[in-house]
């Protein structure tokens, strides 16, 4: 690690100094960049292209569901094809978008550091992830995958199709996340920038590092179960099959002992974005910073402790199903601490409803949603009955997409100005916001209702009188797209425009505004002091960035 | 680097000790094994705890946990405590499955397979061909 | 202190230095945290397994204990001694590179290397002989000596952790052997010598899985 990016011998001014960092370097440098920002970039592009690719999927499977039977595709495609949606959101989409695409590009510089700890190894993660995606993509084109994104044995040992291809795709996809983690978790430790003490942080910075201990503690383990399913597949050893005398539960155990924590971190880090805009959006500080701060790292561990709550109906035994309905409420302590802090914090502010802040608000209308449901998920009784239902997939979609994405999307726009340095257009912005708040509370909340009647998830064939609310649903898919597209539309038109963006449009008080935007290569002409509390919206700004202007 | 430079000037004889002590304790846990403390979970604990013995040796001497920041050995030992939870639920899950099966479900078993009803997999042993999941869950329900 | 030894010996701006950091004590300290991370997953990983084999074991005490007679207590035994000797030479060879001493890092990290390759030798007559009984996993297994059919899983686990485990023990190798050149071609010295350190912990985790894999796959009783 250490042969590359030697310091200069002398402190003096190297010739890129000045120079933003989107325009430092040809084209073809971006392949190999160690910088922390034109990685967080490239993993942008990334996660957006397979943003798209989820949504055309999902948007296939709507089509299907708009009427009893078959529409246009038979049904072993159409468990192909939400199979690839699943995986391609879960996989490629949700996990690496906001820590691998904002928090790389946010990160070092909010702890006022030149990068992350390792950059090679941040270059390094990048490119698994490529290569993770295009295994996967391997793995679809030849013979796809029809056990949804779980591959719960035995059907997974026994189905025809690229389950082992898509199996390792999903292993190089962990690998890429650990290095993520890694990096934050030392880069947190060993990078702060002088007088950042750990209650200085900005609280974006505690909901990534608790999502790091999740990725290096439980990404390993679904390493693990992937290669014993290989095994299972190739050597038949057994040990999740009843007929050689093994447990599919204990399939069920491995599997979710990795994705439940990893449902932790897709949430954290929209959890981590929410914490930033909302103080800035309205001005004020944060209510309650070290209860919420605290509260992430809270979630992060009892994360470890619930994930039996999947598994309330597959065999596992009666009170190992009621220690872990327990334990899930007290996810709820947490959770409830930081969405009441950011509404606390909202409180008198003057709020300004820009896009970030609209996207902000959906996400406590929407989080409220999905987190209560889930309550009714984790009483075991309840479970028995929603189980497998379309409930859950309202449920998980509410969390995953409505609180989730709708927080990468407050992010998007919060920081897009410092990545690229332009404004987009406002006005389109908000009508694309509202389209997309229409769109998805129109698809999935008929799915609470067809859930609760009984409709089962994963279903190509329903009876007729589901047909109503599986339309209402599928027209709601469409208002989504449209926003979608609406989006895509004005940001990549605000990137044809010449530079226009401020520093700091928000008036926020984090370091990242304090640079210009785009940032130079470094950062940071010297390494910052910081002398404030973050958030001190009480009193006069006192930039803690010397040197720019 | 000048206390790490300190603490090497003795340490090559604290390594020596320490490997002389880890070929010790190999020697005892083989030696165990050959005696029979009256129950094969006795026998289990005491090669567990030698080994941990050991590890704690390398982990603390080798690996220099000693003298490192402490972050390096709360990194470790959490690792091993989440890997703790990772066994101790699927153990409450297998070891407490026998004792709600609902009445009249409960399958006839030998007394000499008594141990094994308590595992989905006893009862599809005998019938092979059967759908798995199926027979794997009938005990279970 | 230690930065100040540095300046002492390589003026302001040590070469090895990257830029993000301030100085070259934050930079090994990080190195050495983001290792032990690496560590830590390699520990839950290996522990997937553990769990398995345990969960396993508890549910087929009989299995185990036959599956278990078919494995050589004393290859075990020499394997482990391998092990240990292996992790002190390793040891000794991070000491040399702190103090400067090039000759005996690279006498000490051939040792390293000779245990290791011995360890190999050794697993390599074991899986041979297993082979040979058709002590196979899963489908595979052709054992004709009788015992609980789930024997079959247990060689499964067996081949699975002591295979993963061997994986990492080639790897070591190919570390060990890599900062080997690079200690010859005197890139190390007592300011910085990370990487010998680095390897160093990563060959000790490898020793400290086999630890528990020998108890617990060799001396069931």
């Amino acid at each position: 690690m250490a042969d590359t990016l030697a310091t200069p011998k002398a402190h003096g001014h190297v010739e890129h100094h000045d120079v933003d960092y989107l325009h430092d370097g040809s084209l073809l440098s971006w392949l190999t960049t160690v910088d922390h920002k034109k990685l967080g970039v490239m993993y942008l592009w990334s996660v957006l292209f397979m943003f798209f690719l989820g949504g055309v999927f999902a948007l296939l499977v709507r089509l299907e569901l708009f009427a009893p039977g078959k529409q246009f595709m038979d049904a072993e495609t159409y468990n192909k094809v939400f199979t690839l949606h699943g995986a391609i959101m879960v996989f490629l989409f949700i996990i690496p978008s906001i820590p691998a695409a904002l928090g790389n590009f946010v990160l070092p510089i909010m702890l006022g550091a030149k990068d992350v700890a390792f950059p090679r190894l941040n270059l390094a993660s990048f490119w698994i992830y490529v290569v993770g995606a295009l295994i996967a993509v391997t793995a679809m084109v030849t013979g796809g995958v029809d056990t949804g994104w779980t591959f719960y044995t035995p059907y997974s040992t026994t189905t025809d199709g690229s389950v082992a291809l898509m199996t390792f795709a999903a292993f190089v996809l962990g690998f890429s996340s650990i290095l993520t983690g890694v990096n934050f978790i030392a880069t947190v430790h060993k990078l702060r920038a002088p007088g950042m003490g750990w209650f200085r942080m900005p609280l974006f910075i505690w909901g990534m590092y608790s999502t790091a201990i999740i990725q290096v503690l439980a990404t390993p383990v679904l390493a693990i179960t992937l290669l014993l399913l290989i095994m299972e597949r190739t050597f038949g050893v057994g040990v999740f099959d009843p007929k050689l005398g093994g447990d599919p539960v204990l399939f069920q155990h491995f599997f979710w002992f990795y994705s439940h924590p990893a449902v932790y971190i897709m949430i954290l880090p929209g959890m981590a974005i929410i914490s930033e805009v909302v103080p800035t959006m309205s001005q004020k500080t944060f209510f309650g910073y070290k209860a919420t701060a605290f509260s992430s790292v809270a979630i992060a561990i009892v994360s470890f402790v619930v994930w039996g709550h999947h598994m309330f109906t597959s065999g596992q035994s009666q009170l190992a199903g009621a220690i872990f309905s327990f334990l899930t409420f007290l996810v709820g302590i947490p959770s409830a601490i930081k969405v009441f802090n950011w509404i606390t914090t909202m409180y008198k502010g003057s709020i300004s409803l820009q896009a970030p802040m609209l996207y902000a608000l959906m996400f406590l209308i929407l989080f409220g949603i999905g987190g209560l449901t889930g309550l009714f998920l984790g009483a075991m009784s309840v479970d028995i009955h929603l189980h497998d239902t379309y409930f859950v997939v309202a449920h998980f979609h509410y969390v995953m997409m409505g609180s989730t994405a709708i927080a990468f999307l407050a992010g998007l726009h919060y920081w897009w100005p410092k990545m690229f340095g332009r404004m987009y257009n406002e006005s389109a912005a908000r009508v694309s916001a509202v389209l997309v708040f229409i769109g998805f509370n129109t698809t999935f909340l008929p799915q609470f209702l067809l859930g609760s009647r009984g409709m089962p998830r994963r279903y190509y064939n329903y009876l007729p009188e589901f047909q109503f609310l599986h339309q209402v649903s599928t027209v709601g898919s469409w208002i989504l797209a449209l926003g979608f597209v609406i989006m895509a539309g004005y940001l990549f038109a605000s990137l044809r425009k010449k530079m226009d963006a401020p520093a700091n449009p928000w008036h926020g008080r984090s370091l990242e505004w304090q640079i210009p935007s785009p940032p130079i290569t470094h950062n940071f002409h010297e390494v910052p002091v910081i002398t404030t509390e973050p958030y001190d919206y009480y009193r006069p700004f006192e930039p803690s960035v010397k040197g720019h202007h | 680097m000048s206390d790490h430079a300190h603490a090497h000037s003795s340490s090559a004889r604290i390594y020596v000790v320490i490997l002389a002590a880890l070929l010790v304790l190999t020697g005892v846990t083989v030696g165990a094994a050959y005696v029979n403390f009256g129950s094969s979970s006795i026998n289990l604990i005491i090669a567990v705890l030698i080994a941990t013995v050991k590890a704690t040796l390398v982990a603390m001497f080798f690996m220099h946990l000693r003298h490192d920041p402490p972050i390096n050995a709360i990194i470790f030992v959490s690792s091993l405590i989440f890997l703790g939870l990772f066994l101790l639920f699927p153990l409450i899950d297998i070891g407490s499955r026998d004792k709600v099966v609902p009445y009249g479900l409960r399958v006839q078993a030998q007394p000499a397979a008594q141990k094994k009803a308590a595992t989905p997999a006893a009862a599809a042993g005998g019938e092979h061909g059967a759908a798995p999941a199926a027979a794997g869950h009938a005990p279970a329900h | 202190m230690s930065s100040d030894s540095h300046v002492a010996e390589h003026g302001a701006e040590p070469a090895f230095r990257q830029h993000h950091f301030i100085n070259a004590e934050q930079q090994f300290d990080t190195s050495k945290l983001g290792m032990w991370l690496f560590l830590a997953t390699e520990i839950l990983m290996f522990g997937g397994l553990f769990v398995g084999y345990g969960l396993m074991q508890s549910v087929y005490p009989e299995a185990w204990i036959a599956g278990h007679h078919h494995l050589d207590r004393i290859m075990g035994a020499i394997n482990t001694v391998f092990l240990l000797c292996s992790s002190f030479t390793m040891v000794m060879a991070v000491h040399s590179a702190s103090t400067n001493n090039k000759g005996k890092t690279i006498m000490n990290l051939l040792l390293t290397l000779g245990f290791a390759g011995g360890f190999l030798v050794i697993k390599y007559f074991e899986y041979a002989h297993k082979f040979h009984d058709g002590l196979l996993p899963g489908r595979f297994f052709s054992y004709h000596g009788g015992g609980p059919a789930e024997q079959a899983m247990f060689f499964g686990f067996y081949f699975c952790m002591t295979g993963l485990h061997g994986i990492h023990v080639l790897i070591g190798m190919i570390l060990i052997s890599w900062i080997t050149l690079r200690t010859m071609k005197g890139e190390f010295s007592s300011a910085y010598y990370t990487p010998v350190d680095l390897v160093g912990l990563y060959w000790h985790l490898v020793d400290l899985i086999w630890i528990y894999l020998f108890p617990l796959l060799y001396l069931v009783n």
